[in-house]
């Protein structure tokens, strides 16, 4: 189990600039928990992909950093929120291709292959959240139980 | 909340005319608006002026998503409908792992390892890839 070591932010996506914001954000918390060069660009590359789905397909949205500690590893998840319409089917959303906009429709996939946890709750008509997580270095760690 | 901040302006990527050649430098973080506005605008400067290359500095990016990804990608295209080719120059190692990781190879964008290369890559007569013309003998 590991411990939240608190919300470090909460972020509003509202327009091309909050993204902005966002991977400045991602790419200095990173940093300073100690994240290599090559970790920090992937984590903030998949921030951006999911900072946008947020803001084109969620109508906008936040995110929510949190600073995570697990037997001395650290951590960073992030989790993107919106009250769009929803993903009504998640399997063809996650595949790689598949794009529902102007996009290359690598942003969910991709996102997904540049971080260590990912996770996607979708309710149509409700809204998303995506939360994805990485950790500095990845240790060897203990499944968690379930 | 956000409105507590100063916001940034999107920014304007200078265009540079270099001889034959249409040299832009990326840097730091860019809007999509931005993106968008510099892939308007290399249209336009390449059919106003005939250049034959557009070379696009990289090396100050520090990320590359799918979104900017496609944007090179339509410029070079575009580019080539107009008689352009272009050189994507100096991509930071850390944007290669990932931009491979993303699953966006993007086959369709030459590149080189600096400006340098790239200008000579865009200055050769000859096309970046070898021409399909008769079939050569083998040795």
């Amino acid at each position: 189990m590991h411990t939240a070591a608190g919300v470090e932010a909460c972020l509003p996506i509202r327009s091309d600039m909050d993204l902005v914001w966002v991977r400045q954000h991602v790419r200095q918390a990173a940093a300073r928990l100690g994240f290599g060069l090559v970790e920090q660009t992937k984590l903030v590359t998949a921030a951006s992909e999911l900072a946008r789905n947020t803001l084109v397909h969620g109508g906008g949205g936040q995110m929510e950093a949190t600073h995570l500690s697990s037997g001395g590893a650290q951590g960073l998840r992030l989790a993107f929120t919106d009250e769009g319409p929803g993903i009504a089917d998640l399997d063809q959303a996650l595949s790689d291709g598949y794009t529902s906009g102007d996009g290359l429709g690598m942003g969910l996939s991709g996102a997904r292959r540049l971080v260590h946890d990912f996770d996607i709750e979708s309710t149509p008509g409700d809204g998303t959240t995506v939360r994805v997580t990485c950790w500095v270095a990845q240790p060897p760690r203990p499944r968690e139980e379930a | 909340m956000s409105d507590a901040y100063s916001r940034p302006v999107p920014g304007h990527v200078p265009v540079l005319r270099l001889g034959d050649v249409l040299l832009v430098t990326l840097q730091g973080d860019l809007h999509d608006s931005t993106a968008q506005q510099l892939q308007q605008d290399l249209a336009e400067t390449i059919s106003r002026t005939g250049v034959h290359g557009v070379l696009i500095d990289i090396s100050g990016v520090e990320i590359v998503d799918s979104f900017l990804g496609r944007v090179l990608a339509e410029i070079a295209a575009q580019a080539k409908l107009l008689a352009a080719r272009t050189v994507v120059a100096g991509m930071r190692p850390a944007v290669a792992i990932t931009l491979a990781e993303l699953g966006l190879t993007l086959p369709g964008l030459t590149t080189a390892l600096s400006t340098e290369a790239g200008m000579e890559l865009l200055s050769q007569q000859t096309p970046a890839y070898r021409p399909r013309g008769p079939r050569q003998e083998s040795p």
